[in-house]
């Protein structure tokens, strides 16, 4: 029966491949809409029109969001040539070298892959074989910027639910929850527990209805892999997903996703569609019996809604504040029956493990930390972009060998990694290994990924009180430490921003701190102190020197940030 | 002036929202919000009548989640990020300049009701950064004529 789905797409792939001389694919997500895709788009599209040889279509990104918008001519031979920061202007000089004239436009050209035995074209950089792209390792996002991210056809032709089908035709579902806890995979949605122990939970309860939800909620600023990969590729998370149901004996599937991210939200919607359509979704999967749905469910504007058991009061549409654990989950989530909650990441990880075998998956990446990390480099950072990258690289090849170094005259100064429930890192501990455990020694959460740079020029200081800001804004309210305490730690850090500290300030900060982290539900009040303890542990000399400023000004003087005056009563 | 919507517009946008297997209070909530921009009084009972809840209940879950306001916002929304990481590329100052472009000092409405301007923590393009947007369209690499120009196509 698949057979049959692997030789329609097949066919279906090669006749794309083939139909037309060139192929204009232009990479497209948030990042790539926020560059101006949309109107190099329309811009192709008017200059290809009635040329039956030229087609014009969106691609998922690559991730190299300083390139953007990055526009592919891919050749039926199998040859691509890429033009970066593309606009209306440049298109048309590409299009007139490339359609017209039959050549490479020299002077914009950004560079080339080949692929199918093509011939590299000399003097144009190989751009899959230099960096940053030469030090990435692909697995979960392996066809971002290869295929059209709403085409099912396309994500099977080059391996997609290969994996479901074995599973669902040659192991049962203990054998592949074995796999997966076998391949030492862990969450990559910030606590970095064992995935494969976390379904096994679920697996273990025999409750007739069970949910397996997906958290693609994402608040974190700094931080778009969860979206990146929805945008880009939505099935390999819905293989995952659909690999995790089977596993866990499940039959029903949630996506997570915030309203208002339009990109993400549309390409789960088609995938789950056409997934239904093949009967890779719905009941007897495939003539084997499996049973399993899938919906989009959406949430407001709450980034504790991100929490698992919020998250579920989402869903059940109520105000996403945090439940009381035990129960957990795994005995009563969603609507009363056993869940299971991954992020977006972790599921994107499983087809790749049951397609090769978790052995392939942990002979990838760090000791601890098998497999890579997706992270997002944004900031003061020459090349922003998400990256896929193996565990226990150190920071320093990242910034420097991927993110191509600071992006001002000034050096890099700090990192704010994991959210701004975070931390912040300074440069002395650069050389430590991106992964769970070392960054967690270092005082840094890698959690979801976001990594935003900081140089020389940054306040740190004022960098907190964002942070804290951000986290006061964005307290559920449920439980008072953290509603009252980030909105007391905020004043302090308004009035220390503005010269006019008292003696006992980091005292009172480090009491509230302690409280929040005692008398709160989640993570949200837990880790407030993070942003503030991790980064006076780098930068005391910083807020000594705020902190010894007197000019003592009228309180109506006080410049507190532009914020958001919305409350949540 | 754009009429406000009736009853039967509200039930027609809870009854043709996105097909999920059980509707809440909140899939109706954002329902109505992405067909009129915001959440009329009406609406509330409606939906409240609809999914059997009392109107306190619709009231706190739509007065939690922050995208949704209770009165009609401008011709569009102006989202102008403060995240930390847009913060780092001066989303501050950039704030001040839109204060001044737009002749207000914080959220809501300019005075011609054209434009309502919005601060947001996190608008997913942190890699553009400073990011707005308008209308949920994303724009990267803000500066104020880049917004100004944006607006004067409004």
């Amino acid at each position: 029966m698949f057979e049959q789905i692997l030789n329609n797409a097949n066919q279906k792939w090669n006749e794309l491949n083939s139909s037309s001389n060139i192929w204009i694919r232009i990479g497209y997500g948030a990042s790539g809409q926020a560059a101006g895709a949309d109107d190099v788009f329309n811009e192709f599209n008017k200059l290809a029109n009635n040329n039956k040889n030229i087609s014009v279509s969106f691609v998922g990104s690559m991730g190299l969001s300083y390139a953007e918008p990055l526009v592919d001519f891919t050749y039926a031979n199998g040859l691509r040539i890429f033009y970066n920061n593309v606009d209306k202007e440049k298109a048309k000089l590409i299009y007139d070298s490339h359609v017209n004239n039959n050549q490479i436009n020299n002077d914009l050209v950004f560079g080339q892959i080949v692929t199918n035995n093509s011939q590299p074209i000399s003097g144009v950089p190989q751009i899959d074989k230099e960096k940053p792209l030469s030090l990435t390792k692909r697995i979960a996002t392996e066809n971002c910027g290869n295929i059209s991210p709403t085409d099912i056809n396309q994500y099977i032709a080059n391996g997609g639910y290969e994996a479901l089908n074995r599973a669902l035709n040659d192991l049962d579902p203990e054998k592949t929850l074995n796999m997966v806890k076998d391949s030492g995979l862990r969450g990559r949605g910030g606590a970095a527990f064992s995935t494969g122990v976390k379904w096994s939970f679920l697996a273990n309860n025999s409750s007739d209805k069970k949910y397996v939800l997906v958290n693609c909620e994402e608040g974190d600023p700094g931080a778009f892999n969860d979206k990146g990969i929805l945008e880009n590729d939505p099935h390999m998370l819905l293989e995952g997903l659909i690999l995790c149901g089977y596993a866990t004996g499940s039959s029903n599937g949630h996506i997570f996703i915030r309203d208002g991210h339009e990109i993400p939200i549309e390409n789960s919607r088609k995938a789950i569609q056409q997934a239904y359509d093949l009967n890779l979704l719905g009941n007897n999967i495939l003539g084997t019996g499996f049973n399993f749905d899938v919906e989009v469910s959406l949430t407001g504007d709450s980034y504790v809604a991100g929490e698992e058991t919020a998250l579920m009061e989402a869903i059940e549409g109520k105000r996403s504040m945090p439940r009381f654990k035990p129960p957990f989950p795994a005995v009563s989530g969603l609507w009363g029956k056993p869940s299971n909650i991954n992020n977006v990441k972790t599921l994107s990880y499983v087809p790749f493990i049951v397609k090769n075998g978790s052995e392939s998956y942990k002979n990838i990446g760090s000791e601890t930390s098998s497999g890579t990390a997706i992270v997002c480099l944004s900031g003061h950072i020459k090349r922003p972009g998400m990256y896929e990258i193996e565990m226990g690289m150190t920071i320093n090849d990242l910034l420097l060998n991927i993110g191509g170094g600071s992006s001002t005259d000034k050096e890099i100064k700090l990192l704010q990694t994991g959210g701004p429930l975070g931390g912040v890192l300074g440069s002395s501990e650069f050389d430590v290994k991106i992964d769970f455990d070392d960054m967690a020694k270092a005082g840094a959460i890698l959690g979801s990924g976001g990594i935003i740079v900081g140089d020389e020029s940054t306040d740190v200081v004022d960098l907190v009180r964002n942070l804290v800001a951000f986290n006061q804004f964005e307290s559920c309210g449920k439980c008072f430490p953290c509603r009252l305490g980030n909105t007391h730690m905020l004043d302090i850090l308004n009035r220390i921003c503005n010269s006019r500290p008292n003696d006992n300030d980091m005292e009172v900060i480090k009491k509230i701190g302690n409280s929040m982290k005692t008398g709160s539900l989640c993570g949200h009040g837990q880790l407030g102190y993070n942003p503030i303890s991790s980064a006076v542990k780098y930068f005391k000399d910083e807020f000594d020197n705020a902190l010894n400023a007197n000019h003592p000004i009228d309180d109506k003087q006080i410049d507190t940030m532009i914020l958001p005056t919305r409350t949540r009563p | 002036m754009k009429k406000h919507p009736t009853k039967e517009d509200i039930l027609e946008a809870i009854e043709n929202q996105p097909k999920i297997s059980k509707i809440t209070v909140l899939s109706c909530l954002l329902a109505v919000n992405s067909k009129y921009h915001y959440i009329p009084k009406i609406a509330v009972e409606e939906i409240a009548n609809y999914t059997g809840k009392t109107t306190n209940d619709v009231w706190g879950v739509a007065s939690f989640y922050t995208n949704f306001r209770f009165t009609p916002p401008g011709k569009a929304t102006l989202d102008v990020c403060w995240g930390p990481s847009c913060h780092l590329q001066g989303s501050q100052d950039l704030l001040k300049n839109v204060h001044d472009l737009l002749g207000i000092d914080h959220e809501g409405e300019t005075a011609d009701g054209k434009i309502t301007l919005r601060y947001s923590t996190c608008l997913g393009a942190c890699s553009q950064g400073p990011v707005f947007a308008i209308d949920h369209k994303l724009y990267g690499k803000a500066n104020i004529k880049k917004i100004e120009k944006e607006i004067s196509e409004i």
